[in-house]
């Protein structure tokens, strides 16, 4: 694991690192030469719709590969890892809910069983904030909100040390949204894990983390601790982006 | 074998060309409603009258020279055609090609071998070469029907599908569901075909043996013999396109090779 020392400033302790990773897709580069730190703890990656936020966040656990640079977890290129464990170590959960077949306790179970690993889905449900006799309803018939939360209790049944989430409240009204993130701030209080959330929303990034990086075109534009990079004016923050390139 | 009779009946040039006014109607058909279908059909009827025409003298010679080694040419140039044409219907599977060859090939040897094994059939070009054309066609088309739905299922689904990955799963577990539903497609045509067989519909080859004057029970049995086989051999085809087929949507890192549009 590295340390990234900050004078005056607290601790730091490295989880992912990009290093000049570029990315295309059909032809198009969707992320250029991005250089990146996403610390332990609560991290956010911030940018408008198609910026490349969300690839950016499926090469953290090998859903694909850089065309160049690379992604380092914990010290290691993630390609050095086995990309079925470093999945369960490094769970996604992605923005659209996409529910396997079958009742909440199928899709909790799911991933567990797989590891060959035991669980306990009530645990689970009340982590992501669902009540336990949600267990053996049709996950079909929930409401989207209610999916996105089976979608974190069946990642958090890996019991994983980072949870990556893909606008996790993106498809949900102000009401199930504020439910969804009390549940990660609850999340956070409660255990050791590291979240890296994707969004387009500077408030929400504020609310729910420690660390921002801003990335806008496909490049990284800014980066550093959320107090100080979103309490400034957006064009004050971009402007000195641009001055640091 | 011996429920084949030594019968046979001669047909005229002039018969076939007769039966060419059903063909007429269907032109009139698709005319009529704007189906667009009178230049397919054109080419389906000369395609049929030079493929099967050709493949009747090819048979004639193959007969005369009774070689088993012709009969196998005969057989791999069939499953050959049969890889090309279908993965014209897998498009949305990459490098489909090799999985249809792979599975037509494995259909035709498993199903030929086991019927030659059991004393079914003869293995002479008199049985082999009709039954593996019968056996290979079939392959064929449920090997098609089942990849072109897994390649449309892999499409839609992969959301899904790499939402699985995401927690663990590798490639073969993410697409296990769309593997049932694949195979199924592939196999169920026959399986309803020989459910209502002799109800709804006289299977082909039955047909043609009471055209030929065959007593009606052996045509019967022969008829059983050919639909039996021909559901080994459609659940050997599909299955086994389907299991060399669904690797190639992945990479050997567990990702899916067209990942969902963010």
């Amino acid at each position: 694991m590295r340390v990234r020392l900050c004078v005056g400033r607290i601790i730091e302790v490295v989880l992912f690192e990009l290093e000049d990773v570029t990315y295309s897709r059909g032809g198009k580069v969707v992320l250029r030469e991005v250089r990146a730190r996403l610390p332990v703890g609560a991290s956010s990656v911030l940018g408008p719709s198609g910026s490349g936020k969300s690839t950016l966040l499926r090469l953290l656990n090998r859903l694909a590969d850089p065309d160049s640079g690379r992604v380092v977890y914990e010290g290691r290129d993630v390609r050095e890892y086995d990309p079925l464990a470093l999945r369960r170590e490094v769970s996604l959960v992605p923005q659209l809910p996409a529910l396997i077949d079958g009742t909440v306790h199928d899709n909790v179970a799911y991933a567990p069983r797989l590891a060959g690993r035991s669980f306990n889905a009530r645990t689970c449900l009340e982590l992501a904030g669902l009540d336990p006799a949600f267990e053996d309803r049709d996950a079909a018939k929930l409401s989207v909100g209610e999916q996105q939360r089976v979608m974190l209790a069946r990642a958090l049944a890996l019991e994983p040390r980072v949870l990556l989430l893909d606008e996790p409240t993106s498809a949900l009204d102000q009401a199930a949204r504020d439910a969804v993130e009390g549940t990660l701030r609850r999340l956070r209080a409660r255990t050791a894990i590291s979240l890296v959330v994707v969004t387009h929303d500077i408030a929400q990034a504020r609310r729910l983390s420690d660390f921002v990086v801003r990335i806008d075109a496909g490049r990284v534009v800014a980066q550093g601790a959320a107090a100080e990079l979103l309490a400034e004016p957006v064009e004050s923050a971009l402007a000195t982006a641009e001055d640091a390139t | 074998m011996t429920l084949l009779a030594a019968s046979s009946i001669h047909v005229t040039i002039g018969e076939v060309a007769a039966a060419l006014a059903l063909v007429a109607v269907a032109a009139i058909a698709s005319r009529s409603w704007h189906a667009g279908l009178e230049e397919d059909i054109g080419i389906a009827v000369v395609r049929s009258l030079i493929q099967l025409t050709a493949i009747g003298y090819v048979i004639t010679l193959i007969f005369d020279q009774d070689s088993f080694l012709l009969v196998l040419a005969l057989l791999a140039v069939m499953v050959v055609f049969g890889a090309f044409t279908a993965r014209q219907r897998a498009k949305g599977v990459p490098d489909s090609f090799w999985p249809l060859l792979g599975s037509l090939a494995v259909a035709a040897s498993a199903t030929l071998g086991l019927v030659v094994a059991l004393g079914i059939f003869d293995p002479t070009p008199r049985y082999l070469v009709p039954v593996g054309g019968m056996v290979i066609g079939n392959a064929m088309t449920a090997a098609a029907v089942a990849l072109n739905r897994l390649g449309e299922d892999v499409h839609d689904q992969s959301r899904r599908i790499e939402a699985t990955l995401a927690l663990g799963a590798t490639s073969s577990q993410a697409v296990t569901p769309l593997v049932r539903r694949s195979l199924r497609s592939g196999m169920i045509t026959l399986v309803d075909s020989t459910k209502t067989t002799g109800l709804i519909f006289f299977p082909g080859t039955m047909v043609g043996m009471l055209l030929a004057g065959a007593n009606p029970v052996d045509a019967v049995r022969l008829q059983l013999i050919l639909l039996y086989v021909l559901l080994g051999a459609v659940s050997i085809a599909a299955l086994m396109a389907i299991t060399l087929a669904r690797r190639n949507f992945f990479t050997t890192a567990h990702q899916l090779r067209e990942p969902p549009e963010p």
